[in-house]
C-alpha cells in the first residue's frame, strides 16, 4: 500500500510538472531574444514551393523560424474558425479566404493575390490507360481521380467540366462519362499525385502546378485548353489576432518578392503583381 | 483487452479492507486527478452534441451523404465482422489448444495491426493488393480491381480489426475446462460437435465480446480505408470518410454523423461490459 502511494505521489508530482512545462515553453521560446517563430498555414498545393521558400527564408534570416502547416484549404480555415492562430494565411481560392475575412479573422488590409494557378490533367508515365486527349477520359473503365466538391482543386475541376459540357465540341454527355469513371474523391491535392505515381489510378484532374520537377519522370502533363481552363488565385494575408506582424509581412514582401517567385515559377506558378 | 481482468481488478480492490488510513489519504490524494481526467474525456463527447441543434442534426440525418455512409459503415463492418471470425476462429483455437514450432511469431504476426499507423496499414495493402500489386497485379491481369471498391473497405477494416477478436478468442478457448471437452468426446461426439457443442458454449461471453470490439472498430477505420479504398460516396465512403469530407463543407454533417459514430461506439463498449458481466 505504501509503495503504491509513494508512486500516486511521484506520479502526481511528474504531471503537474510536466503540465507546468508545457505551460512554460511558449513564453519561454518568445523571451530569447531575436528568436521568432511565424506559423503559416497554407494550401496543400503550395507544399514543394514553401517549403523551398521557407527554407532558404530561415537561411538568409537566422533567428527567424517558418513553422508550415500544409492541409486542404477547407480544414485550415475550419482550424482557424476553431481558435488556431497561425500568423500568416495562405489560401488556394478566395472563397475560404474571404470568409475569414468576412468573419474578421484577417487583418483584411494586408489580404494580397500573389500566384494564380490552373487546372490540368496527369497520367502515370507508362499511360496504363492510354490517354492523350482530354476525350480519352471519357472512355469507358478509366480510373479518375479528382477532388471532392468543398476543396479548391475539386471545384475548379467541376468548372472546367461544366465549361466543356456548354461546348458542343464534348457536351453534357462527355462531362457525365467522365464524372462516371471517378474512383475517389480527394480532400487534398496532396494525396492524389501519389496515387497516379504508383499507377493505383490512370488520370487525375490537379493543378498544373502540382507536376513538380522530381515527379517529371513518373507522371506525365495533359494541358486543358484554356477555354475550358480557370485562374484559380491564390490570396495569402496575415492574421487580425497575429502577434507579429512585421516579421510575417517581411515574409510576405520576401515571396512575393524575385526571390519567392523564382521558387513559384520552377513549381509551374503564376506569380502576379501583388494586387488586392 | 481482456475486460475480465479489469473486472476482477476493480472487485478486489473494492473489497479490500478501507478502514486503514493509507487508504483514504490515497483516495484523497487520487479524487482531483480522477476527476479532472474524467472531465478530460466526458467534456469533449459532451460538445459534440452541445454544437448542433435537434432540428440541424435530424436535417442532417435526411441528407444523402449522411444515409450513404452510414449504410456503408454498418453493411462493411458486418461483412468484416463475418471473415473475421471465420478466418479468426480455427487460427485461435489452433493457437489456445497446441504448441507448434514459430508459434509466438505467428501470435505477435496476430497483432500486429493493433500497433500498426492506419497509413503504414493502408500503404500495406496497396502495395498487395494495388493494381501493380505483390498479389493484385494477378488479379488485374484476370480483371478483377480491388483497390478502390467497397471490397477494399471490408479488407481494410478485416486487417485493422481482426486482433481485437482473436485474442479474446483465443483466451476464450484457452479458459475452457479440458475435462468437459474429453467428457463429450468419451461419450462418443466427434471433435466439430464438441467444439460446437462443449468449447463455443462456454468460450461464448468471451467470443461475443470480442466479436463487438472487432465490430466497433472496423466501424471506426480511417486511414487504411483512405489510402487504399480511396473516398467515393455510396462505394467507399464510410462514416469516418465522410465525416472527414463533410467537415470541409458542411459541419453540421460532420457533427451529426460523428455524434451517430459515438452513439454506436458507446453502446457497443457498453454491451461488452454486460455480457461479459452476465456470462462469465
Amino acid at each position: 500500500m505504501r509503495k503504491i502511494t509513494t508512486l500516486a505521489g511521484v506520479l502526481a508530482v511528474l504531471l503537474v510538472a510536466s503540465l507546468l512545462a508545457a505551460g512554460c515553453t511558449d513564453s519561454a521560446a518568445t523571451a530569447a531574444p531575436h528568436e521568432t517563430t511565424l506559423t503559416v498555414f497554407t494550401a496543400a498545393s503550395l507544399t514543394g514551393a514553401f517549403t523551398d521558400i521557407a527554407t532558404s527564408y530561415e537561411a538568409a534570416h537566422p533567428g527567424v523560424k517558418i513553422d508550415l502547416v500544409f492541409d486542404g484549404t477547407q480544414a485550415l480555415r475550419t482550424q482557424v474558425e476553431q481558435g488556431a492562430s497561425p500568423d500568416i494565411f495562405v489560401s488556394a481560392n478566395a472563397k475560404h479566404m474571404n470568409a475569414l475575412k468576412d468573419e474578421g479573422f484577417m487583418d483584411n488590409e494586408t489580404v494580397i493575390y500573389f500566384v494564380e494557378n490552373a487546372i490540368a490533367v496527369i497520367v502515370p508515365a507508362d499511360n496504363p490507360a492510354n490517354i492523350t486527349s482530354l476525350a480519352d477520359l471519357a472512355k469507358p473503365g478509366v480510373k479518375l481521380v479528382i477532388g471532392t466538391k468543398d476543396v479548391p482543386f475539386g471545384s475548379y475541376t467541376r468548372q472546367v467540366l461544366d465549361k466543356m459540357a456548354a461546348d458542343t465540341a464534348y457536351g453534357p454527355a462527355y462531362k457525365d462519362a467522365v464524372m462516371a469513371n471517378v474512383i475517389s474523391e480527394e480532400t487534398a491535392v496532396s494525396s492524389v499525385v501519389p496515387k497516379l505515381v504508383l499507377g493505383e489510378a490512370d488520370a487525375a484532374f490537379v493543378y498544373k502546378s502540382d507536376l513538380q520537377p522530381a515527379d517529371k519522370d513518373k507522371v506525365q502533363r495533359i494541358t486543358v485548353p484554356s477555354e475550358y481552363n480557370v485562374v484559380a488565385e491564390y490570396p495569402l494575408g496575415i492574421l487580425a489576432k497575429s502577434q507579429q506582424k512585421d516579421a510575417a509581412s517581411a515574409f510576405i514582401v520576401y515571396i512575393t518578392g524575385p526571390d519567392g517567385n523564382a521558387v513559384l515559377t520552377e513549381y509551374g506558378f503564376d506569380p502576379v503583381q501583388a494586387s488586392r | 483487452m481482456d475486460l475480465t481482468q479489469f473486472r476482477h481488478h476493480a472487485e478486489t480492490t473494492r473489497n479490500d479492507d478501507g478502514t486503514r488510513s493509507g487508504e483514504r489519504g490515497l483516495i484523497i490524494l487520487l479524487a482531483p486527478l480522477v476527476i479532472l481526467f474524467l472531465l478530460f474525456l466526458t467534456i469533449p463527447v459532451a460538445s459534440l452534441f452541445l454544437r448542433i441543434t435537434p432540428e440541424a442534426f435530424l436535417e442532417s440525418l435526411g441528407n444523402p451523404v449522411v444515409i450513404d455512409a452510414l449504410f456503408l459503415s454498418l453493411i462493411t463492418a458486418t461483412a468484416s465482422l463475418g471473415i473475421v471470425i471465420l478466418m479468426g476462429t480455427p487460427l485461435a483455437y489452433l493457437n489456445a489448444r497446441t504448441n507448434y514450432w514459430g508459434k509466438e511469431v505467428v501470435d505477435t504476426l496476430i497483432d500486429l495491426p493493433i500497433v500498426m499507423p492506419p497509413a503504414v496499414a493502408g500503404i500495406a495493402l496497396l502495395m498487395a493488393f494495388g493494381r501493380r500489386g505483390v498479389v493484385g497485379e494477378y488479379f488485374s491481369a484476370f480483371g478483377i480491381q480491388i483497390a478502390f471498391t467497397t471490397l477494399a473497405v471490408v479488407l481494410a477494416q478485416v486487417f485493422v480489426a481482426s486482433p481485437f477478436y482473436i485474442r479474446q478468442a483465443r483466451a476464450s478457448f484457452q479458459a475452457v475446462d479440458r475435462t468437459y471437452e474429453e467428457a463429450g468426446r468419451t461419450l462418443g461426439a466427434g471433435r466439430l460437435r464438441v467444439f460446437f457443442r462443449v468449447t463455443v458454449p462456454i468460450a461464448w461471453a468471451g467470443l461475443v465480446s470480442g466479436a463487438i470490439l472487432t465490430f466497433a472498430r472496423a466501424l471506426g477505420e480511417f486511414g487504411a480505408t483512405i489510402m487504399f479504398a480511396g473516398n467515393f460516396q455510396g462505394r467507399t465512403q464510410t462514416m469516418p470518410l465522410a465525416i472527414y469530407t463533410t467537415m470541409q463543407g458542411d459541419l453540421n454533417d460532420a457533427l451529426c454523423l460523428s455524434i451517430i459514430l459515438v452513439v454506436i461506439s458507446f453502446a457497443v463498449i457498453l454491451m461488452v461490459k454486460y455480457i461479459t458481466r452476465r456470462l462469465v
